[in-house]
């Protein structure tokens, strides 16, 4: 075969070679025209803020003299000196609602994957069915579920709830609205779905018949899971904690709408320095610490989950 | 081998299992003697799986009794049972390495020292290099190695195989039939193996239970299926069987006389499965590879004695060890006939009229009430 169409052959790649030399270039160009809108939205809403803002933490002046860069780089320990209380304050914060979290998450993420049989659509429903009322709105909702006198904090009372988490130093007397307590409910409860779907997601990946192999091989229940389902769930754990801490650290609608004066957090900071102190270089110095210790926790913590080894 | 302990066998009594108001596995006794290499064979849905299921633990029956030796285990969960599955997808643990995977089982029963046991099973399975690999890292045959190395260190009292070699390519699956065979030899485990592949039962099992529709049609060695097939599904899902609808003409003295379109059979009265009563319908069946064939010119030349009937040779084709024939004839259409390539007769080509006949000790008889297609592959298992 090889002998009767060499010849033939051979003429014959030397009149498409142009062609073939053209298409390349533009597949190349695909990828790069397909990465434009993305890249183009990024630099006007992300990238440009953040050098705006890089800018006014440096700047000193005031509103009406207006501001100047004069390399103040004195503002970041001015704020952070001042503000160290509601930074510990967030990440203890965001910390309590993202364990939390995961605690009320995982059960339930591990029913809707295994469990849920033919209700398992619905009940994903239900998890992302809050997302259809306005965060403030549900947020507001909190404030009259925790109301001094109600129901809730009543049987909370009673049954001597209030007493563990006064002793923890998350309620005072049998308060639960303005307490540290109803800021961590609100967080816990406002970040949940994020938990939930990243774990759903995982979970509903490993396949039953490693449960069974595992089951087979002398591993009671408990093993299983130790030993089998929550390792291989640790990428749905890993997202769903950064999805929950992140914006948790940073939020100041809780602490606002169901907390006090001594629960402010870096949040709460940062929008009374922007939108009332109206001084901006310390609001946008608070921003970036924020953003720094945040991002050294988070590749931290990844480094120690190790989850770029599973598949 | 030699340190057998006495009644290890698996004993399955009265048991069934169904879902809602399908059933799966009809009531079922089968005993499994240890150290044999036992198969259940059947189509897909046959039950074979959920019976196999049962034995690990993983479905629980719905009526009967598991035995392990004397011991009732339907009951316990399956980490207390000692028995190992290799599943068909192998279920290899992602997460750990090839090493942790195979030590797995022994971690679980609390043994600490377990690098020796493991390096000689990875040895034994040939993959001692690959301790430090992640399952996604090997090949299909070599996690396959890697799931039978799992189950066989915890020296299970029987290692249950569901469709290990399924997903293996025909060569690899070869190879491995007659690995698994060496290591049930070596290691003298009670192997029960699930497989749709008939030539994968024959090859390895020292007796074979061929299910159908949740029941067991029929067990035994190999060659004793293969043989002696009690109903037409056997005869047809192991190998290729050609059955003949015909009247019993005179059945006495363990000779069987039938008649089919004119020619007159014979078969031993000992190789019919049912009762055969003159003026009654009998299935005759002869395998393939018993018929000879001569052209019409020499019909002369066969010896007295034989069955014969005369054909027409609709269709060859040569595989390269024999020629498979396809013959029509009032008798039985599309008669399947093999022929060794010996010595090739170049007038057997289609078109050409024929002589089929054989010696009348290779025909078997079967009831004739039953479907005559039973068992007959249509269209490719790829289950």
């Amino acid at each position: 075969m090889t002998v009767t169409e060499a010849p033939p052959a051979s003429p014959a790649p030397a009149a498409p070679e142009p062609v073939l030399r053209k298409q390349p270039v533009r597949r190349k160009l695909v990828p790069y025209w397909l990465l434009l809108p993305g890249i183009l939205w990024l630099l006007v809403f992300f990238a440009l803020p953040m050098v705006y803002q890089a800018s006014t933490s440096v700047q000193t002046g005031s509103l009406e003299k207006g501001f100047q860069v004069t390399w103040h780089f004195q503002t970041y320990w001015d704020a952070l000196s001042e503000y160290y209380p509601q930074f510990l304050r967030s990440l203890l914060y965001a910390g309590t609602a993202t364990i939390l979290c995961l605690l009320l998450g995982y059960p339930l993420a591990y029913l809707i994957a295994f469990k849920a049989g033919r209700w398992r659509n619905l009940l994903l429903v239900l998890v992302i069915a809050p997302f259809f009322t306005s965060f403030l709105i549900r947020t507001l909702a909190w404030k009259t579920i925790l109301a001094d006198g109600g129901p809730v904090v009543d049987v909370l009372n009673t049954v001597g709830f209030l007493d563990v988490t006064g002793w923890l130093g998350m309620t005072e007397g049998n308060r639960v609205l303005a307490t540290p307590l109803a800021v961590v409910t609100g967080l816990t409860y406002n970040f949940l779905p994020f938990m939930i779907l990243p774990l759903y997601t995982s979970l509903e990946r490993i396949d039953p018949r490693l449960h069974e192999a595992a089951g087979d091989l002398y591993a009671r229940p408990s093993t299983v899971f130790r030993r089998v389902t929550f390792p291989l769930s640790m990428p749905g754990v890993v997202s769903g904690t950064l999805l929950t801490f992140i914006p948790a650290s940073g939020d100041y609608v809780n602490a606002e709408l169901l907390g006090s004066t001594d629960t402010r957090m870096v949040g709460n900071v940062i929008q009374s320095q922007f939108l009332r102190v109206l001084d901006y270089p310390t609001a946008a110095a608070l921003s970036f610490i924020l953003m720094a210790v945040v991002l050294i926790m988070v590749t931290v913590y990844i480094r120690r989950a190790g989850t770029e080894d599973l598949v | 081998m030699t340190d057998k302990k006495a009644g290890g066998d698996v004993r399955l009594t009265g048991i069934s299992k169904t879902y809602g108001s399908f059933t799966a596995v009809h009531p079922l006794d089968l005993t499994v003697p240890e150290g044999s290499f036992f198969a259940l064979l059947g189509a897909s849905g046959c039950g074979k799986t959920t019976t196999l299921r049962m034995i690990a633990g993983l479905e629980d029956p719905t009526t009967g009794s598991v035995f392990l030796g004397d011991k009732d285990v339907t009951d316990l969960p399956p980490y207390k049972r000692p028995v190992n599955t290799v599943f068909q997808s192998y279920a290899l643990f992602p997460h750990l390495t090839i090493y942790e995977n195979v030590a797995f089982g022994l971690r679980r029963r609390g043994i600490r020292s377990v690098k020796k046991q493991v390096d000689d099973m990875l040895e034994l399975v040939q993959l001692g290099d690959k301790a430090k690999h992640k399952p996604h890292q090997l090949s299909g045959g070599q996690q396959q190695r890697v799931a039978v190395a799992r189950a066989l260190i915890n020296h299970p009292q029987v290692l249950l195989l569901d469709e290990p070699l399924g997903a293996l390519d025909l060569k690899l699956r070869r190879q491995m039939q007659l690995e698994l065979k060496r290591i049930q030899t070596e290691v003298g485990i009670t192997f029960v193996h699930v497989t749709h592949d008939q030539e994968e039962a024959m090859t390895m099992a020292d007796t074979v239970a061929v299910m159908n529709g949740g029941r067991v049609e029929q067990l035994g060695a190999p060659s004793e299926l293969y043989e002696n097939p009690q109903t037409t599904f056997v005869a047809n899902f192991l190998g290729t069987s050609n059955l003949i609808e015909a009247e019993v003409a005179e059945a006495a003295g363990g000779q069987v006389v039938v008649t089919a379109a004119g020619a007159k059979l014979r078969l031993p009265a000992a190789r019919c499965a049912t009762q055969p009563r003159t003026g009654g319908k009998l299935l005759v069946g002869v395998r393939p590879e018993k018929i000879s064939l001569a052209h019409a010119d020499d019909a002369g030349d066969i010896a007295d004695g034989r069955n014969r009937f005369t054909g027409k040779i609709a269709d060859s084709s040569f595989i390269g060890v024999s020629t498979q024939f396809v013959i029509d004839s009032p008798v039985c259409p599309e008669l399947e006939v093999y022929v060794q390539n010996i010595e090739r007769d170049p007038r057997l080509v289609p078109g050409a009229e024929v002589v089929l006949h054989w010696n009348p000790e290779h025909t078997f008889g079967l009831d004739a009430a039953q479907d005559i297609d039973a068992g007959v592959e249509t269209v490719e298992e790829t289950a």
